[in-house]
């Protein structure tokens, strides 16, 4: 998992509310077997329609999304996180997400952030006003910074710090591989082998 | 205080105990299967990370595979791409695979005690729910997801919250005709799907001790339809007498040195559990589902339930919607039911033990007309010992498909579907709606009853069948 300290970049308003992961991603692109790939199948539904603001030349390339309050609602899917990340997404902004979503997301490396609705109201007349007004997410200082906009958020220090030093669970297993190799040469030589090595 | 035999498994593989932190757990065995391994995989190969221990992980591909025309290419392009995954991914990774067409191919939770990979005191996890079926090894083995997957595959371990104990106790000897699968299926009926929630079930008592170990799988198996976390059966001489001389247990002195630290593998006296559930062996018969999860089921004897008699109104509409699914009425003997389909097979029901005790009973009988009746063992290994003992020959002759190992219609990923209305007696483990095919309709009963149930065209016991259609007429 990537370090995550502050990134900046340009921003999708997103004005819908309780957008499930079955918007996020469509169940059959669940038959994939990787985690890569997912960005096409990204609000697959949504994308057909020309208007829809991902559509819009000045959009590509954005890395922030601003959405609507309960994000992330339904099946708990982990691909819903991996389609965002694939499109290029960084950072989620919502004042109200899902339980599941946000545990998945957050353990994936997408920095999700809770701001109250007025600064997300606010962030959405900003960037709809200007396409390219860049948006940064600091987490060093736990702070949303966009044009006139500034605003704290809130996320606990075990978190923070597992994002700052970009560690995955694995990473933070991996952190503790001496204890591991002590106690595999503590197991008993009669343990079952599946094969040689 | 004394420990519980869970307890005891647990506390031999913390690696790392801190406070206000998970327990890192060390994992002895890892199965992989095809369906829930590729992002694991993917993940891996993302990070840069290789398998921590290749030699404690092994591959077998199930859920996918047809049973039928193996040697020709898989027709569904999403099963062929799953275990053609599989295979580059164990290739790469240098992971032991056992492909399609293989020997020791098969379910994955049939192949890891036979091969005598599944030993006492181990933790044992995998990809799928079921992985409860290699407790009744006295080992603690959990169902994973896929991003535990990728944890286990990276470091061979586990962060895991600490579980919850529950003893369900079965005192006296099972009569007869009732087998580790109504006995099973009685205790959903009585915990409730969510009874085992948060659990870790050790059976005991004497008519646990008096199962073989095909009938200790069936019973650990299906622990998770209780919804517990694991079921575990202490070990004992009939667990030793299994994996003596198999391919992996250990052997010479190690066999000895491994019997003296298994037989310390048991709940401790004066051990307290968080729950505890008595259960009277005489009291049980053969016992089916109803309706569409496994705790809705009753004795074989009994009448399809009114929902009206269920106090608890979540339980009750269950109940309306599950009668409505099945299309079943209310009052009308189980008895009375007639099936389609049967299905001998699965991880909870495909053993030899299993095919034995279906062959028996078919031995010169029919399956009743327009009945379709379909054995397929659970692994490679079971369909040749089947096979040397004429078994095939038996079901053949009574008119039913003899098929090649897997999953097959426990889940129908594969060509293996109930069609839409259509009814099942199946010995497998899930009644969902949708399980076996869309709209297919699931009645979940032990090999015997499934046997019987072939022959009359009707839910039926052994016993059912003396009175209708002596053997050998
Ligand atoms: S036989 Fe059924 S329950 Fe067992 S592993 Fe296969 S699909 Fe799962």
């Amino acid at each position: 998992m990537e370090p995550f300290t502050t990134h900046t970049g340009t921003a999708i308003p997103l004005r819908r509310s309780n957008v499930d992961t079955d918007q996020i991603i469509p169940a059959h692109w669940l038959k994939k077997v990787t985690k890569t790939g997912f960005e096409d199948g990204l609000f697959e539904a949504w994308r057909k329609d020309p208007e829809f603001v991902f559509n819009e030349p000045a959009r590509q390339g954005a890395s922030v999304l601003v959405a609507g309050p309960d994000f992330g609602t339904g099946s708990s899917r982990e691909h819903a996180v991996w389609a965002l990340q694939n499109y290029g997404f960084k950072a989620v902004i919502s004042s109200r997400f899902a339980d599941i979503f946000r545990g998945n997301s957050l353990k994936g490396g997408l920095l999700t952030v809770v701001l109250p609705q007025e600064t997300v109201d606010a962030l959405w007349a900003l960037t709809e006003a200007d396409p390219a007004v860049e948006v940064t997410v600091d987490l060093v200082e736990r702070q949303v910074r966009a044009g006139d906009v500034v605003a704290d958020f809130e996320i606990d220090d075990y978190t923070r710090w597992r994002l700052l030093e970009g560690l995955d669970d694995i990473g933070l297993t991996l952190r503790h591989e001496e204890d591991v190799t002590a106690f595999e040469a503590g197991r008993p030589s009669w343990l079952p082998r599946t094969q040689s090595v | 205080m004394g420990r519980t035999l869970a307890e005891k498994v647990w506390d031999a593989h913390v690696v790392r105990r801190a406070e206000g932190e998970p327990d890192l757990l060390y994992i002895d065995l890892h199965l992989l299967h095809e369906v829930t391994s590729p992002q694991a995989f993917d993940g891996l190969r993302q990070a840069g990370r290789p398998v921590r221990r290749t030699d404690l992980t092994i591959a077998t591909e199930d859920h996918n595979t047809p049973t039928l025309d193996i040697d020709k290419p898989i027709a569904d392009p999403v099963s062929r791409v799953q275990l053609e995954t599989l295979r580059r991914n164990a290739a790469e990774f240098g992971v032991r695979i056992h492909s399609l067409g293989d020997v020791e191919q098969g379910v994955v939770h049939v192949v890891g005690p036979q091969l005598g990979l599944t030993q006492p005191g181990m933790t044992v996890v995998c990809g799928d729910s079921h992985t409860s079926t290699h407790g009744a090894f006295g080992a603690l083995a959990f169902g994973i997801g896929t991003s535990q997957v990728e944890h286990v595959l990276a470091t061979q371990t586990l962060p895991l919250a600490p579980f919850k104990t529950m003893a369900i106790t079965v005192n006296g000897e099972l009569p007869a005709a009732v087998t580790a699968k109504d006995l099973i299926l009685a205790v959903i009926a009585k915990i409730g799907t969510g009874g085992g929630q948060g659990y870790v079930i050790e059976y005991r008592g004497e008519a646990i001790r008096n199962l073989s170990m095909e009938g200790r799988m069936t019973v650990c198996n299906m622990s998770i339809e209780a919804g517990a976390r694991a079921g575990m059966i202490a070990p004992d001489d009939t667990t030793f007498a299994y994996l003596k001389g198999r391919d992996h247990a250990p052997q010479g002195a190690d066999w000895d040195a491994a019997v003296e630290y298994w037989s310390s593998l048991k709940t401790d006296e004066d051990a307290a559990f968080d729950h505890e559930v008595v259960i009277e062996a005489a009291e049980l018969t053969p016992f089916v589902t109803w309706g569409t999860n496994p705790g809705q089921g009753a004795p074989l004897s009994a009448k399809v339930p009114d929902p009206a008699s269920f106090a608890d109104p979540s339980e009750r509409n269950a109940a309306e919607k599950a009668l409505e699914y099945m299309g079943l009425t209310a009052g009308q003997p189980l008895r009375d039911i007639k099936v389609d389909t049967v299905f001998i097979g699965s991880c909870t029901n495909g053993r030899m033990e299993d095919l034995r005790a279906v062959a028996d009973i078919l031995r010169g009988r029919k399956v009743a007309d327009g009945v379709r009746m379909l054995v397929v063992p659970g692994s490679v290994r079971v369909s040749i010992e089947a096979v040397s003992e004429g078994l095939d020959k038996v079901f053949t002759d009574a008119g039913a498909e003899w098929r090649y190992a897997g999953c097959s219609m426990c889940l129908g990923m594969n060509p293996d579907q109930l069609a839409p209305g259509e009814r099942s007696a199946s010995t497998s483990n899930r009644n969902f709606e949708g399980r076996q095919g869309k709209g297919g309709r699931t009645h979940l009963v032990s090999p015997q009853v499934a046997a019987a149930t072939a022959v009359l065209g009707h839910l039926a016991a052994p016993a059912d069948l003396d009175a209708a259609v002596p053997a050998g007429v």
